[in-house]
């Protein structure tokens, strides 16, 4: 981090050479646009998208099935056909984004603000607290997320809130474990020994020192995760124990295509899994790029 | 080495002891069975006779105590829907999905380890290229879909294979399995094929990275250098060295695959395990819940178990670096 002395504004120039350096894989660069692309269209979605997909006064039933590029009652091409109840599969798929992002965002969040916490606790603190906080992280990493999932939802019931948490409980051990490992290397440096001789307090060591030099790992596995959590959602969803018919992801659009696919009516499962494909693999490829790039070892 | 080993052994027992614990309490802690039992217009008063039935009105400790004797017994109790023992029920279902797991296990084998060695060997030839963007595309496809896609496209389109089931099963020595007969196997290969897409992602990954480190190792240049034919370099010299990590790895995830199998098995109907979970839980079975993550959980430990002590066996670093810390 050095290498920015001449400049007046080092945090600005830090931040040119970083992207300067992600952009050298155009890969990358493809899934960074691929990405955003995504999720502007999610935002947007009640501005592009040809219909409400859940204002029944919009959707008539005999639209149903529909092969992709038909013509809707209402006059509008349907780019990718309909689904069973008539609804405009396009527009469901900017909907259901929205669900997914939304759920895949938020639980990667809170996920990630409760390993930081408590693998920086375990760090510093060490001692019974570090060991009995790592056990219960090697006890959750031991069993597969999609089963621990699956019994928390069985037991939780449906509903947004309750995906979340299931999302968070199957995710926080990640960062904790991540947060804890560079933790253990950062408190053994010497600004941590001058902050506290200083007299700071613990909770100020921590926060304000130790943790700004653990995030740059954090960020990687929150890319990863948060695609892990986006494809976990869909699947439980899928599943039929995820998110209700009145909260439509993707996972539950493609449930809904299920009953229509050995009739040979594919487009209602197959386009909203190819979004959510598209989804996953933009967010893993940008993800494949920071690690590499925040990498310190790969540096010179 | 025997210290190793019941320390592991105590370790085991620890995470089985955590489990139960935690299964209990977040069943008991979670909704009110009874409920589940009771038809809806039921009066106070037969709630409260199923309630002493089953003792639910019992304080917490003891109910607990007469859960830890059912686990010790191996017994959950009779399915709410099917009447039946529920571990009954589990262990019926179960070689089922041992077989389905133990197909993916060998597709993703045999189709992972030729693509990982020929990627690893040569990292620059435009097929190992292919091969790594393909195994990227594995680690990023849900599988659920990718299950519907094989329906549609080798099922409904094609026609080559069947959708759903298990197809006829025989009983060899007391247990029922699809692997002797062809419509069996052509039954077999897609959720095989579907359940194994991660893993054959994850050994071509494994392999080629042992490959293309054993590849500068010394003992490869001697062997080359010796004039050994590159066949018999790759198939014994760097292929038993990479297969140490490589079959670990696989051990561990043999539980994985069985509790991914949930998901297939839905997709496919095949009639294993996972899919009476899955049931179970649509109709809040509790004892088909509480005897399946038992069995599950206890599959886990003792894979955990036999692979850690093995590994420890092969590679004795491993047991030193764990009595140092």
């Amino acid at each position: 981090m050095s290498a920015t002395t001449s400049n007046p504004a080092p945090a600005q120039g830090e931040f040119a050479r970083f992207a300067a350096r992600f952009a050298e894989d155009r890969v990358a660069v493809f899934g960074l646009v691929l990405l955003f692309v995504i999720v502007a269209m999610a935002l947007l979605a009640p501005f592009i998208s040809p219909q409400n997909p859940y204002d029944l006064g919009k959707v008539d039933i005999m639209d149903s099935r529909q092969p992709p590029g038909a013509k809707a009652g209402d006059g509008f091409d349907m780019l990718l056909g309909s689904d069973g109840m008539g609804r405009d599969l396009f527009s469901s798929i900017l909907y259901g984004l929205r669900i997914s992002l939304t759920v895949g965002v938020l639980s990667g969040v809170i996920a990630a603000t409760l390993g930081l916490v408590l693998g920086l606790i375990a760090a510093y603190a060490g001692g019974r607290i570090e060991t009995l906080i790592m056990r219960v992280v090697d006890l959750q990493l031991s069993l597969p997320s999609v089963l621990v999932a699956l019994i928390l939802v069985a037991l939780l019931g449906k509903g947004i809130d309750k995906i979340i948490l299931a999302l968070v409980v199957v995710q926080w051990a990640y960062y904790a474990r991540t947060v804890r490992g560079s933790a253990l290397v950062e408190r053994r440096k010497e600004y941590v020994e001058a902050a506290r001789s200083l007299g700071l307090s613990h909770a100020r060591t921590v926060f304000r020192h130790i943790l700004p030099n653990c995030l740059a790992p954090v960020i990687v596995i929150a890319t990863v995760q948060t695609a892990h959590a986006i494809s976990l959602e869909a699947t439980l969803s899928f599943l039929g124990v995820g998110l209700p018919q009145t909260e439509p992801s993707l996972g539950v659009l493609i449930a809904n295509g299920f009953q229509y696919m050995l009739s040979g009516k594919y487009w209602i499962s197959f386009f909203p899994g190819l979004a959510l494909l598209l989804t996953i693999v933009a967010i893993n490829l940008v993800g494949d790029r920071l690690r590499d790039v925040l990498n310190p070892r790969l540096e010179k | 080495m025997l210290a190793f080993v019941i320390r592991r052994l105590a370790q085991a027992f620890f995470v089985v002891v955590a489990m139960v614990v935690l299964v209990f309490f977040g069943t008991y802690v979670i909704g009110d069975p009874v409920w589940m039992m009771v038809p809806g217009d039921a009066t106070q008063e037969q709630v409260e006779e199923v309630r002493r039935t089953f003792g639910f009105d019992q304080p917490v400790y003891i109910q607990f105590l007469t859960f830890l004797g059912d686990v010790l017994r191996g017994e959950f109790g009779r399915s709410y829907v099917h009447g039946s023992s529920a571990i009954g029920l589990i262990v019926d279902r179960m070689p089922a999905t041992l077989e389905l797991a133990l197909a993916a296990l060998i597709l993703a084998i045999v189709i992972g380890i030729p693509h990982g060695l020929f990627a690893g060997l040569k990292p620059e030839h435009p097929v190992s290229r292919g091969i790594m963007a393909v195994s990227i595309l594995g680690f990023s496809l849900p599988t659920f879909w990718v299950g519907l896609m094989l329906i549609m496209l080798f099922s409904v389109m094609l026609g080559w294979l069947p959708a759903t089931g298990r197809g006829p099963v025989m009983s060899i020595l007391g247990i029922e399995t699809s692997l002797f007969s062809l419509e069996g196997w052509r039954h077999l290969f897609l959720p095989a094929l579907n359940l194994a897409l991660l893993k054959i992602s994850l050994v071509i990954r494994l392999t080629r990275s042992g490959a293309r480190e054993a590849s500068l190792q010394d003992y490869v240049k001697f062997a080359r250098a010796k004039g050994l034919s590159p066949r018999r370099i790759i198939g014994v010299h760097i292929l038993k060295n990479i297969m140490i990590p490589i079959v670990t790895v696989l051990g561990l995830e043999f539980g994985s695959l069985v509790a991914f199998s949930v998901v297939t098995e839905t997709i496919f109907a095949w009639p294993g395990m996972g899919k009476l979970l899955l049931e179970a839980i649509q109709r809040l079975d509790r004892p088909l819940i509480v005897g399946y993550v038992m069995v599950v959980v206890l599959l886990f430990v003792t894979i955990n178990l036999i692979v850690d002590i093995l590994y420890s066996a092969l590679d004795p670093r491993v047991r030193l670096t764990g009595s140092q810390s």
